[in-house]
């Protein structure tokens, strides 16, 4: 009890306790008993095969999904007891990263970060002091006035890293930020997350990328069958590829 | 920045599903008037109420020379001991408030004025084709004056005895099955205006889940996701009630004055009456549109 009246500084960040979500029609959970914690500023990548459960628990973090058995709390609150109309002020402290991006292609990359301030109705003098900052953070300086389709693909994954980060989310969550990007290009984008994760948020990233894992030697959690199978800090993708 | 952000989105919602939002504006508009014209009836119907309701509630004819009926010519002109017997008859039944004699002398002067513009119409009448006769004011209700012409009828000296609902009667079927029929087709349009506009919001949705998903996904809240969509319908349901307000001035000015032309009574609606329903039409279509926008959302855009 008292964890949920203490603040989000102490507690970790992201808190599975004992969770299982089985979706309905499927004999088997997507999760199953899965225990875990996350801490603060830590960097975690989240592997496993396709299947494994890995978007399913970003879903259980976002509240996009409920669990059907077990507690989760993120940031110091405990999702089963968050009412709906709070959901959206649980969201404002987690960013969210895509293997597609999701840009808005009418916007122009400076609009496209800015729609994220403004649909939570932050003052227009705040956003054109934060965006600028956020947009030369990930490396996109002087294109600021670019469309969505005048981009690479890793400059449009900066761009969504900008979008996600520019309300300063306690936690990021990416699904595999790089799964539609070149190697080269990824290490930029990993530089980007490295970053943020150095600004002090929790970054946990779901990911099939072995090289990526190996090279960042960050916590490792593996998932397979919904079950954690391994969690080591410092680890790699794993011994078998 | 919170009101041009939303402003700026309804916009876009607008101008892309044109067509959709041309047609909601459209069948609301219609549905409004519709509507609007049925007030219109009903109003126009008790206004026409109200006025007999004050006016003489029976007329007691009296046989004349001139007069070739049936029951007159069996007795005769009516005579003086005749009407002195018909009025205390007429004042001895508990329904009668008040009796008057209308001489020939005045019943003419009051046919002279009503049929003023019509003065061929008066040449052709002389004096004495207008009967005498006596004006029954009833204590209650319009109802009481089949009893008090059933009792009165076939007395000596009486010709007919007329009491207007007897002839207003028909009228106001007429108008109240125009109403009906009015407020029907009302309803039936209205049911297919909130079909459209839970469609078209739906559309607008579906067109923008790209935003609202990004919306979702950065914790705007349910309020400032919804509120673009709402206010669209909303502005539609203004739209159409623009239209609507202008098709009643039409259809009084045009079609409900012009009806008035062809009696000689005088019981315009007045334009308070007109603005009173034009304002129900407002209140009706701003809930409609914004209601069905509401709950449609409800549907498609959970958190």
């Amino acid at each position: 009890m008292s964890a949920t009246q203490s603040s989000a500084c102490d507690g970790p960040v992201i808190h599975f306790d004992n969770v299982t979500k089985l979706y309905p029609n499927q004999s088997r959970p997507a999760l199953e008993s899965v225990n875990l914690d996350v801490e603060k500023g830590e960097f975690v990548f989240l592997v496993g095969p396709s299947g494994s459960g890995k978007s399913t628990f970003l879903r259980l973090v976002l509240k996009e999904e409920r669990p059907s058995e077990g507690r989760i709390h993120v940031a110091g609150k405990d999702l089963a007891r968050l009412t709906n109309w709070k959901v959206p002020h649980l969201r404002r402290r987690i960013g969210c990263v895509f293997q597609d991006f999701r840009l808005l292609p009418q916007k122009n990359v400076y609009q496209n970060i800015a729609f994220a301030l403004e649909v939570i109705g932050k003052p227009r003098r705040f956003i054109r002091k934060v965006v600028p900052e956020v947009i030369d953070l990930v490396g996109l300086e002087g294109k600021r006035d670019r469309m969505p389709d005048e981009l690479s693909g890793g400059e449009q994954q900066r761009v969504a890293m900008a979008r996600a980060f520019v309300n300063r989310p306690m936690i990021l969550l990416a699904d595999e930020p790089t799964g539609n990007i070149d190697p080269a290009t990824s290490i930029g984008i990993m530089k980007v997350l490295d970053r943020i994760n150095r600004t002090g948020t929790t970054v946990v990233m779901a990911t099939h990328d072995a090289a990526i894992v190996d090279s960042m030697r960050k916590r490792v959690i593996e998932l397979e069958y919904g079950k954690v199978v391994r969690d080591q800090s410092r680890g790699v993708y794993g011994q078998a590829y | 920045m919170r009101a041009q952000f939303i402003f700026h989105e309804v916009w876009i919602g607008l101008r892309r599903n044109l067509t959709m939002t041309v047609a909601l504006v459209v069948v609301v508009a219609i549905s409004l008037a519709l509507l609007g014209t049925g007030l219109l009836f009903v109003k126009q119907v008790d206004n026409t109420r109200t006025y007999w309701q004050g006016r003489v509630q029976l007329s007691v004819y009296l046989c004349t020379a001139a007069i070739a009926s049936p029951q007159c010519a069996k007795n005769g002109p009516a005579t003086a001991a005749e009407k002195a017997q018909i009025q205390q008859q007429l004042r001895g039944l508990p329904q009668v408030s008040t009796v008057t004699y209308l001489s020939q002398g005045q019943a003419f002067a009051q046919f002279k004025q009503e049929f003023a513009q019509d003065p061929a119409f008066v040449n052709l009448t002389n004096r004495g084709d207008i009967p005498d006769s006596f004006q029954v004011r009833l204590k209650n209700t319009q109802a009481d004056a089949g009893i008090v012409a059933e009792s009165i009828n076939g007395a000596p000296g009486v010709d007919q005895v007329l009491y207007p609902s007897s002839i207003l009667d028909k009228f106001y079927k007429l108008l109240d099955g125009a109403r009906n029929a009015v407020v029907v087709i009302a309803i039936i349009l209205i049911i297919a205006a909130i079909l459209l506009v839970a469609n078209t919001i739906r559309l607008s949705a579906f067109n923008r889940r790209r935003e609202t998903s990004i919306m979702r996904l950065v914790g705007a809240s349910n309020f400032y996701v919804q509120l673009p969509f709402l206010v669209e319908g909303m502005i539609a349901g203004i739209f159409g009630w623009l239209l609507a307000a202008a098709l009643l001035v039409a259809v009084k000015s045009l079609g409900l004055n012009a009806l008035q032309g062809y009696f000689s009574f005088d019981v315009q609606l007045r334009s308070s009456d007109l603005i009173e329903v034009i304002i129900l039409t407002l209140i009706v279509g701003v809930l409609l549109t914004g209601a069905t926008s509401f709950l449609t959302l409800r549907r498609y855009l959970r958190v």
